[in-house]
């Protein structure tokens, strides 16, 4: 995650505003530092401990784990305000608070541990099978946001904001799906390859459209997204509401046929589970983009104009043709999600809600994972299994997956502000880590009033 | 002005800016011959005759206007001629080198729009009511004017407001829930306003004081603020809705006088105080940005936040207070749903609206005044299909919702061209 840190801790400007005593303080603190631990082997250790549990306060991680118990902690909240039984139960709290709590407890606990049971493990399950399906659901439910996630995230990493996501899955599903009932008598493999090509052809055109209107005309490619996500929209609306195109024959709903098998992305743990080969899709797209953005010539230039689009022309880097190439490869990567979701997802025939929010899910999913592929894997699969905990959440306790949302995007808030977890938590800051808590509330003092 | 700005950032040689000037500005005229020709196309292969019904006046006008019964085809093909017209001025003006000036635009859409209006109402029995075109369009328009003037003052203070969506849903609900209490549409309005700075100070908190990107923090902002508000609807809403979800709605206020003047009248005063205010808040926003030393400070901080720093202006605090004003203006525009057109919260109602909005931003340059107009066409949009499917158009409603859209990516590449932000929008400032 971007973030610029403020770290004013080294700066040595800031000292002589100190006041006497702390100042004092500080070259204490930087005798002891400069001597180095020295005395006898109790005390290396004790060091050493405070040490280890100082990186440990201080790491990233430990912010990461502080906003996910900070989201949570919100979401119980959220329910435990909502709940039926609690609600009852509080208006007695003061002759009997034990019932509240108990209520408070059943509810909060209830919805988590169902959140639980419909993404990681299922420990209710009779085999082995079922219990772990439903950690394969929450793969599944992850491959196409992992998908349309690098597509973001790339675009991000060549200076591009990529909210045409849901145009690009449209467009991307249109093609795979119409390949996939369109055209028939081709064998297995090689229709599901014609189908996915389609798919990622179509979602790369989309979006190179905004890539070519940026780089020759300037059009701000926020607003050129957004309204090929409209036409897009229309465009599949209309196609699912005429025979001949994308509407299944013989109906009047603007639904498409089913995906023939031919064309199906193969389930990858056996026909029990959902989920298919489209998560080593996902898999092998996050190696590519890594390789793309970290290993290649084209991923520099898009990096470079990410960075700064002056500097990187004034170096020879063709700015135009970054862009679009840059929009070409994000929108493949959308494609792949829209394709993987009519060849995997859903194989019943699809309408033109196919994209379900991922392209919007995407950008979520891309800022969490800092626009870094494995990142964006790592965002993805959270996500993942918040949409399949989520779901069994409201099935089995009554409750609004909407809440998962609002968990997901407090997680995003509370891990792009460090600073604010570790306020909450009282942790350390690693950029203050030298500076004794005198001088550090004092600064604090100076900073909250500048 | 995309000239300008290419030159001044490569320092070209003087033969290479006059050849970038000539290029960038044959693109008016590329757009306007482009779409001249689609719209020929149009009447070729799609031919309609009979005649279009142009109904101007309402039944309740003071002043009657008969119903304007033109024959389509001869008023769609001069209607054509007068595009080609101008398509031809605009390709001698530029190969003069110089530009093509915006009324010569206005009069092409004009032209444009009266030609297609034909060509679609043809031979329909109904009329085509342009009072309800406009007027509808003035009604849609409002929470893509609130949303962009909310966007242009964050913006120009260095803080991209994404979370103009946000704020609208925001304002929604919690004008929706505050009306159906209090039973008073204006107590609605207030928490609406209430809402939006909210979520503003929400963005303030992450985006000013901790330095979040900005763009994240929007983004986020979005999800969170849709997952809350249906969270408490199907939890809160939905089971009292008859206390908490059935709202008071403000009801159309005609403005004596000026709403008999025929046409305009009832489409721009025959509407509910919060399109009054609108009214009043454009020029009131422009004002406040370009008159006033509360806009110069905000704008110092938007463009060189280090400069204004220099020079004893508070960055923080005149970001935060412009956010806040911004949030509380896109939440007026959230109330439009609650309080204006219906009378009760749905889930994710604004639909992104404030996308839409964001779009009229860019579109209109971060200038309030053209971000409005930029809403008002956008508002446009989303009433035509409305009209048109009463009057029974002949193309596929689908194409018809699309129009607007393609036309403003026709425009954005075409006309707008490369805009400049404002120049430390998105970065957060570090002092030191």
């Amino acid at each position: 995650m971007s973030t610029p840190e403020s770290s004013p801790g080294t700066d040595p400007g800031q000292e002589p505003e100190l006041d006497p005593g702390t100042a004092e303080e500080l070259e204490q603190e930087r005798a002891r530092a400069a001597t180095g631990p020295v005395g006898d082997d109790a005390a290396d250790t004790q060091t050493r401990l405070a040490k280890a549990l100082q990186q440990t306060m201080t790491s990233p991680w430990t912010v990461s784990v502080g906003a996910v118990l900070l989201a949570i902690v919100a979401g119980s909240i959220m329910i435990a305000f909502t709940d039926e039984e609690v609600k009852a139960a509080s208006t007695y709290f003061f002759a009997r608070p034990g019932d509240t709590f108990v209520a408070l407890g059943q509810a909060v606990g209830g919805a988590y541990a169902a959140l639980f049971r419909g993404s990681v493990v299922n420990l209710q399950a009779p085999d082995v099978a079922t219990a772990l399906r439903p950690l394969t659901e929450t793969l599944s439910y992850a491959t196409p946001l992992i998908a349309a996630g690098l597509g973001v995230a790339l675009a991000f990493r060549a200076g591009l904001f990529n909210i045409g996501g849901q145009g690009q899955m449209l467009v991307a599903a249109a093609a795979a799906g119409w390949v996939g009932f369109g055209v028939s008598g081709v064998p297995f493999p090689l229709h599901l390859v014609l189908a996915l090509v389609a798919g990622i052809a179509a979602g790369a055109l989309w979006a190179g459209l905004a890539g070519l209107l940026k780089a020759r005309t300037g059009a701000h490619e926020v607003i050129v997204t957004i309204m090929l996500n409209y036409v897009a929209f229309y465009l599949i609306s209309y196609f699912l509401a005429t025979p001949g195109l994308l509407q299944a024959p013989g109906s009047s709903n603007p639904k498409t046929p089913p995906t023939p098998p031919s064309a199906q992305l193969p389930p990858l743990l056996g026909e029990r589970f959902n989920l298919t080969w489209g998560f080593i899709l996902a898999l092998l797209a996050v190696v590519g983009v890594w390789w793309l953005l970290n290993r290649s010539a084209a991923g520099f230039a898009f990096r470079a104009v990410g960075e700064n689009p002056r500097a990187a022309r004034v170096a020879g880097i063709d700015t135009g043709r970054a862009t679009v190439s840059s929009m070409l490869v994000a929108g493949g990567l959308v494609g792949l999600a829209g394709a993987s979701q009519v060849l995997g997802g859903v194989t019943t025939g699809f309408s033109s809600d196919i994209d379900a929010g991922i392209g919007f899910d995407a950008i979520t999913v891309a800022l969490l994972g800092g626009s870094s592929p494995w990142g964006v894997l790592a965002a993805g699969i959270l996500f993942g299994a918040f949409k399949a905990g989520g779901s069994t959440m409201q099935a089995a306790e009554g409750v609004p997956s909407d809440i998962v949302l609002v968990v997901q995007s407090l997680i995003v808030l509370f891990i792009a502000a460090p600073p604010l977890v570790r306020a909450i938590f009282r942790l350390p800051d690693p950029a203050r880590r030298r500076a004794p808590k005198k001088a550090r509330a004092a600064r604090n003092r100076k900073e909250a009033a500048a | 002005m995309s000239a300008d700005h290419k030159t001044t950032q490569l320092d070209a040689p003087l033969s290479e800016t006059t050849r970038t000037v000539t290029l960038v500005s044959w693109k008016t005229a590329g757009v306007l011959a482009t779409v001249t020709l689609l719209y020929a196309l149009l009447l070729v292969a799609v031919p309609h005759s009979g005649d279009t019904r142009f109904l101007l006046s309402q039944r309740s006008d003071f002043f009657q206007i008969p119903v304007v019964v033109l024959p389509s085809a001869p008023l769609a093909w001069v209607c054509a001629v007068v595009l080609l017209a101008v398509t031809a001025v605009a390709a001698v003006l530029t190969a003069r080198r110089r530009r093509t000036p915006t009324w010569l635009v206005v009069v092409y859409s004009a032209a444009a729009l009266t030609g297609f209006l034909a060509w679609a109402g043809a031979g329909s029995p109904r009329d085509l009511s342009i009072v309800g075109l406009l007027g509808g369009a003035v009604l849609w328009s409002v929470p893509f004017v609130y949303g962009a003037l909310g966007g242009v003052i964050g913006e120009r203070a260095g803080v991209v407001n994404i979370a103009i969506e946000a704020q609208l849903l925001g304002a929604a609900f919690t004008a929706a829930v505050v009306s159906s209490i209090t039973d008073s549409a204006v107590a609605g309005l207030a928490a609406a306003l209430l809402a939006g700075a909210l979520v503003s100070l929400v963005l303030g908190l992450f985006a000013i004081t901790y330095h979040v990107n900005q763009v994240i923090v929007g983004v986020v902002l979005n999800v969170l603020v849709v997952g809350l508000t249906s969270f408490l609807y199907s939890q809160v809403l939905v089971p009292s809705a008859e206390t908490l979800n059935s709202t008071t709605r403000f009801t159309a206020v005609p403005i004596p006088v000026l709403s008999d003047i025929p046409v305009l009248g009832p489409v721009l005063f025959r509407q509910p105080l919060l399109i009054y205010l609108m009214f009043l808040a454009v020029p009131a926003v422009w004002f406040a940005l370009n008159r006033t030393r509360w806009g110069l400070r905000l704008r110092a901080v938007g463009e060189h936040p280090k400069a204004a720093d220099t020079v004893g202006i508070d960055v923080v605090r005149t970001r935060y207070n412009a956010v806040l004003v911004a949030g509380a203006v896109a939440g007026l525009g959230g109330a439009f749903y609650t309080t204006v057109q219906l009378s009760q919260f749905g889930e994710n109602m604004t639909g992104g609206a404030g996308y839409i909005a964001l779009a009229a931003v860019i579109f209109g340059k971060w200038d309030p005044v053209r971000a409005a107009f930029a809403g008002l066409l956008f508002g446009f949009a989303s009433n035509l299909q409305n009209v048109l499917s009463v009057v029974g158009s002949p193309v596929p409603s689908q194409f018809m919702l699309m129009v607007p859209y393609v036309v403003t990516l026709l425009a954005v590449a075409g006309l707008v061209g490369r805009s400049r932000p404002p120049a430390a929008s998105g970065e957060p400032y570090v002092k030191g």
